[in-house]
């Protein structure tokens, strides 16, 4: 019974929701369908671009050899490796969360820390297709003073959270292979 | 379908396309290694979708007009930074809010802040965050990140 617990309990909260959803489709509970609305836009914006970031991931990953990627993101690698970083940052599309993945794959090729973070900056809000619907929206004059204040900063916070993280064991993780509290750290694969 | 999804799916087929042609093994590795990334990813994704979903219920955009419009003086500036940090909304759909918020007298200050938060610090997604990078990290990044997006919201607003 633990053991099966243990098991479904990352589903719990799927499951409560579809359970609310039919109740609120089957009783005519507005609010309730509202938010059913709201969720299947969401997954559907999701669907429509992760899986096929997951394949550019994947490839990527495969293909771009290790050493290639620490010569010119690593610990060495300047004014050259920030300037690379921002660009391969800006030739990606969708949400935050979807750089961890990358940044992760980046960490185990070899970027350094300062790189990193200078990328998570970058992909939040210097994609190409962001910026295309940002001067759509807000114009060029906004856009273009957004991104040229932000990048000193991006640059900055790399700075500082390599700094700040130097002696801390930070390590870019997969979720997959996290480890949980307390066991050893295992080695960068 | 967005125009985002559109060039992901382009560049997707586009470099499956090319590296099947160079190595057909290395591809199917590849796709591998992806679908692997993306289960792992799909559960807490899930979860986060279902309460942005009861927020943005909770959180009409007519109610967010309304605090952040004309006349919100620095009260709405601040409402702007905590709403960005915490509020999860893609792109696509905030800078239509933005571009509204702006006609209806709103400062760019408080919408520059609100953009960059938005973007830049993500409380919701704290959880999924921390997985990647480690509680000290994850929480450093969004701490400076917060301060950083108010600074230049900040200029913004004595900029433009």
């Amino acid at each position: 019974m633990k053991k099966f617990a243990k098991r479904y309990q990352p589903y719990v909260w799927l499951a409560a929701f579809a359970v609310a959803t039919l109740l609120s489709f089957a009783i005519g509970f507005d609010p309730g369908k509202t938010v059913f609305t709201n969720f299947r836009v969401s997954v559907f914006e999701l669907l429509s671009f992760v899986p096929f970031l997951f394949i550019i991931v994947g490839l990527f990953d495969v293909w771009v050899p290790k050493e290639q990627i620490q010569k010119h993101l690593g610990k060495e690698s300047g004014i050259k490796g920030m300037f690379l970083v921002v660009l391969l940052a800006m030739l990606q599309a969708g949400p935050l969360y979807g750089a961890f993945p990358v940044a992760y794959v980046l960490y185990k090729k070899g970027t350094s820390v300062r790189n990193i973070f200078i990328y998570l900056g970058a992909f939040s809000s210097m994609k190409l297709p962001m910026l295309g619907i940002e001067i759509g929206y807000l114009g060029l004059e906004f856009t273009l003073a957004r991104t040229l204040i932000s990048l000193p900063l991006f640059i900055g916070i790399g700075l500082l959270m390599e700094k700040y993280l130097e002696s801390k064991n930070f390590e870019v993780l997969n979720p997959g292979e996290a480890v949980p509290a307390g066991a050893k750290v295992p080695n960068r694969a | 379908m967005s125009s985002n999804a559109l060039i992901f799916i382009s560049v997707a087929v586009a470099v499956s396309a090319v590296s099947f042609f160079l190595d057909k093994e290395k591809t199917m590795a590849g796709f591998k290694r992806g679908w692997q990334m993306f289960k792992r990813i799909l559960l807490p994704l899930l979860n986060i979708l279902i309460i942005v979903s009861i927020a943005l219920f909770a959180i009409p955009p007519s109610a967010i007009e309304e605090y952040l419009g004309a006349g919100s003086g620095v009260g709405g500036f601040f409402i702007a930074a905590i709403v960005g940090s915490i509020a999860f909304i893609p792109p696509f759909i905030s800078y239509p809010i933005a571009a509204g918020l702006l006609q209806q007298g709103a400062s760019y200050a408080v919408v520059a802040t609100l953009m960059t938060t938005l973007i830049m610090v993500g409380i919701v997604t704290l959880p999924l965050e921390i997985q990647y990078l480690g509680r000290r990290a994850a929480i450093a990044r969004n701490v400076l990140n917060f301060f950083a997006a108010i600074i230049i919201g900040l200029a913004i607003g004595v900029i433009l």
